[in-house]
């Protein structure tokens, strides 16, 4: 057992935090992230990537989470990416160059309007016509779905919403006819549209895993954005923690540091405990995945779940000990806690996680 | 000791909800459910205030010769209840709940007589300046000065956190009138016209994107000292006073009741994986269920505060009780809100939650103002003194600590 980083990986964490506090430009970064190699960091040396592993996002990812960057990267190399990697070599070949380039944008659309997240709740139906298929029903909350060249479509091709088979994947152009996007901002600052299909007709080679066998696959993926989120979150709660114990070492009230109160120094302490919690469910499930552990996808579950029930701990108190100041839009602290209120309604919340890590 | 209904309380139910029912207008009710803080859009409550001045019904709680309405204890449960179930906007407290009480208890009759009828009519409307950059939760603290000359005070210093100051044409302060001596006997409470030369309002902008809070300005502002309110250097009795009324004078639990209903409706038609309704599962179920019952036993906590004040007794530390109870609950039901809409929660359109404007929701309405809704709460255990410093006030006060 290792938890060290290997010189690499360290290299790829220095460049990053240098990168995040270097005062980047946000239209310049996409272009930036391609340069840097990190849109190639985990497609196979085969399809022109890096071959880099889990831990290597991670280690950007909770650096880019601490500096509180806004990127694409989940929704396009994470999500996206995840998908294309797992697609046949043509398709690999067809997208990943530009995808790894900086020039192809993707958004992976699961969520359905009051429909509770899960990939096998998806009712929207794809039904097969002449050849091909014919797409009808919404998708809502597309992360990057504003943005992206290219939308990968979960739909039903078979059995009830609920049901894990009968699911199939399809790769939409959105300029395709009967497809109508609206953009919105989410809460955090990221982007994301709704994404309405009205007998959107795509040829059979849209479907990217065999039909109705896109489930696994997708559920794989959505494993993967938790790890991505949970560094991120890691990367952003310690900035949280840090901001709030610095303001009660400065912060003056009765003619003492507000950090001199007992009460607030345990609640500090609770803060750093549970981050450190956090922290340690985002190595076991990291390290779990990528070794193909029997009990992976139950630390996944515990990972997401603490990303909810801490990420909300750990962001509150720190508005909490801020005073007004913390309920303000001027500090950073306001753009962390909304950026971690966010990630526990992504992918399904804390509470749906743990009923899944409990039904093992 | 009983729970029986007086039937006269019966029937000023149906009395409410009839006026209800025929007083607010569709811009109103817009601006009620579009409402997500603590402060109400201003001209659509303003309005309503108004509607409710005009039946006598601004502000109960207020003696009778004051323009109170003599209800008792229940009959103003059943009317907090009314309002929020027909979805009213909450109106502004800084005039009703605190200025008023406050001018009511140690006001001269010509301050009385000045403002009282300006408060209920709505004419004014006020904001509280009692918070300083330096002085928060260490109010005793403040420095902003009020130097006497002649019949004036001239006032420099700045306010910070003034909700609504940017809406308000009065305000009612605390200045510092003695550099010598414990902090607490060198205050004064004084009341204020915004137009007076010399104040500059900066809006501040909250999580929630919306400026509710400001920072305001004093350059050698000068205030009449009949403006006074309370001995020279006695303002800290008048500010402890108003305080309680911030903290205790309001009732939380009808509202959470009426908001714990509506996360029932919406998670009724939120569909689970395993086909039913998330309102039937046993997380949710449970954690909602969790809510409901300290809501439930809040409310006759509050009862037992408000038939002690009807009977004259004060209730001194229990309003921080309240305070705390009322607020953490509140917080805790829009986190369930948030956890019920799971990524709906996350779109943001704040455009689309000004009344009246031409936004449209992208989703549901009702998905609308709950992030918002959640962002918003988190303020309410840091104002009005925070949870913290209430926690304090009962450790000390009632477990004599
Ligand atoms: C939305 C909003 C509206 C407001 N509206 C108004 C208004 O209209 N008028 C007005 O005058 N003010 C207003 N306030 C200001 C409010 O009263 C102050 O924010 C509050 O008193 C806390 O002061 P502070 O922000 O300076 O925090 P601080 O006093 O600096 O406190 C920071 C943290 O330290 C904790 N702390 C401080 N002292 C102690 C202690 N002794 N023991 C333990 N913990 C402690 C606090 O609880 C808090 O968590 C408003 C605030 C908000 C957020």
């Amino acid at each position: 057992m290792n938890f060290s980083l290997s010189d690499e990986q360290q290299m790829l964490a220095d460049s990053a935090r240098r990168f995040v506090q270097g005062g980047y430009q946000p239209e310049a970064l996409w272009r930036q992230f391609a340069e840097l190699g990190w849109l190639a960091l985990p497609f196979d040396e085969d399809d022109g990537g890096l071959g880099a592993g889990l831990v290597e996002t991670m280690v950007l990812l909770e650096e880019l989470g601490r500096g509180g960057v806004t990127t694409p990267y989940l929704a396009t190399v994470v999500l996206g990416g995840g998908i294309l990697r797992r697609a046949d070599a043509a398709c690999r070949a067809r997208y990943l160059p530009d995808l790894m380039a900086g020039d192809l944008q993707l958004a992976l659309a699961v969520d359905e309007q009051e429909r509770v997240f899960a990939p096998e709740n998806t009712a929207l139906q794809a039904c097969e016509e002449g050849g091909g298929f014919v797409l009808n029903g919404r998708k809502t909350v597309v992360l990057n779905g504003d943005q992206a060249d290219r939308i990968l479509v979960l739909a039903r091709t078979g059995g009830e919403p609920g049901d894990q088979r009968g699911l199939s994947l399809f790769l939409l152009d959105p300029g395709s006819p009967g497809v109508t996007l609206t953009p919105h901002r989410l809460v955090d600052g990221h982007r994301a549209a709704r994404l309405q299909l009205d007998g959107v007709r795509l040829s059979a080679d849209a479907l990217i895993f065999e039909k109705d066998a896109a489930f696994e696959p997708v559920r794989q993926v959505l494993d993967e954005a938790i790890l991505a989120l949970g560094a991120e979150a890691v990367g952003a709660l310690s900035v949280l923690l840090d901001d709030t114990v610095e303001y009660s070492k400065t912060r003056k009230q009765f003619g003492v540091p507000i950090g001199s109160f007992q009460v607030l120094q345990h609640r500090m302490a609770d803060m750093f405990m549970a981050l450190e919690q956090t922290r340690s469910l985002l190595l076991a499930a990291t390290l779990k995945t990528l070794e193909g552990h029997d009990d992976a996808r139950q630390a996944v579950h515990a990972l997401k779940a603490r990303i909810g029930g801490a990420g909300r701990h750990i962001a509150q108190e720190a508005v909490q000990l801020h005073g007004g100041m913390g309920m303000t839009d001027e500090l950073a602290v306001g753009r962390y806690f909304k950026r971690i209120t966010a990630m526990d309604g992504l992918f399904g919340g804390a509470d749906q996680h743990l009923a899944a890590f409990a039904r093992g | 000791m009983d729970l029986k209904v007086p039937e006269q309380e019966r029937h000023f139910r149906e009395e409410v909800r009839a006026f209800l029912n025929e007083s607010l207008t569709p811009e109103i009710l817009e601006a009620g459910r579009k409402t997500t803080s603590v402060f109400a859009p201003v001209k659509e409550v303003m309005a309503w205030q108004r509607l409710l001045h005009a039946k006598g019904w601004a502000a109960p709680h207020w003696p009778k010769e004051y323009g109170g309405t003599g209800w008792s204890v229940g009959q103003r449960a059943v009317f907090a209840e009314e309002l929020v179930r027909a979805e009213a906007p909450p109106l502004i407290p800084m005039g009703l709940q605190m200025c008023g009480p406050c001018l009511i208890g140690f006001g001269t009759e010509e301050q009385k007589a000045h403002y009282l009828p300006r408060i209920l009519s709505g004419e004014d409307i006020w904001c509280q300046g009692y918070s300083e950059p330096g002085a928060g939760s260490d109010l005793a603290s403040l420095k902003t000065f009020a130097e006497s000359d002649g019949d004036d005070y001239v006032i420099n210093g700045t306010k910070i956190w003034t909700t609504y100051a940017h809406h308000a044409n009065r305000m009612f302060l605390l200045v510092r009138t003695r550099r010598d001596g414990k902090p607490q006997a060198g205050i004064t409470f004084l009341l204020l016209d915004m137009n007076t030369p010399g104040i500059t309002v900066d809006p501040i902008v909250g999580l929630d994107e919306v400026p509710e809070q400001c920072q305001v300005f004093f350059d050698n502002v000068r205030v009449p000292k009949r403006n006074r309110v309370g001995e020279e250097n006695d303002g800290w009795t008048v500010a402890k006073y108003l305080l309680t009324f911030e903290r205790g004078g309001q009732d939380y639990a009808p509202a959470l009741g009426v908001q714990l209903q509506r996360l029932k409706q919406i998670a009724a038609r939120q569909t689970t994986a395993g086909g039913g309704s998330l309102r039937e599962d046993p997380v949710w179920a449970h954690k909602v269920a969790a809510c409901e019952s300290e809501v439930l036993a809040l409310s006759f906590t509050e009862k037992r505060i408000k038939s002690a004040l009807s009977a004259g007794k004060d209730p001194g530390a229990l309003s921080s009780m309240t305070k705390i109870l009322g607020t953490e609950l509140q917080q805790r039901v829009t986190e369930l809100g948030i956890e019920t809409l799971g990524s709906q929660a996350l779109v943001w359109q704040p455009q689309a939650l000004v009344p009246g404007g031409d936004e449209a929701p992208l989703g549901p309405e009702y998905a609308l103002t709950a992030m918002a809704s959640y962002l918003n709460a988190r303020a309410c255990s840091i104002y009005g003194g925070s949870n913290e410093v209430q926690r304090g006030i009962i450790a000390k006060a009632v477990l004599g600590l």
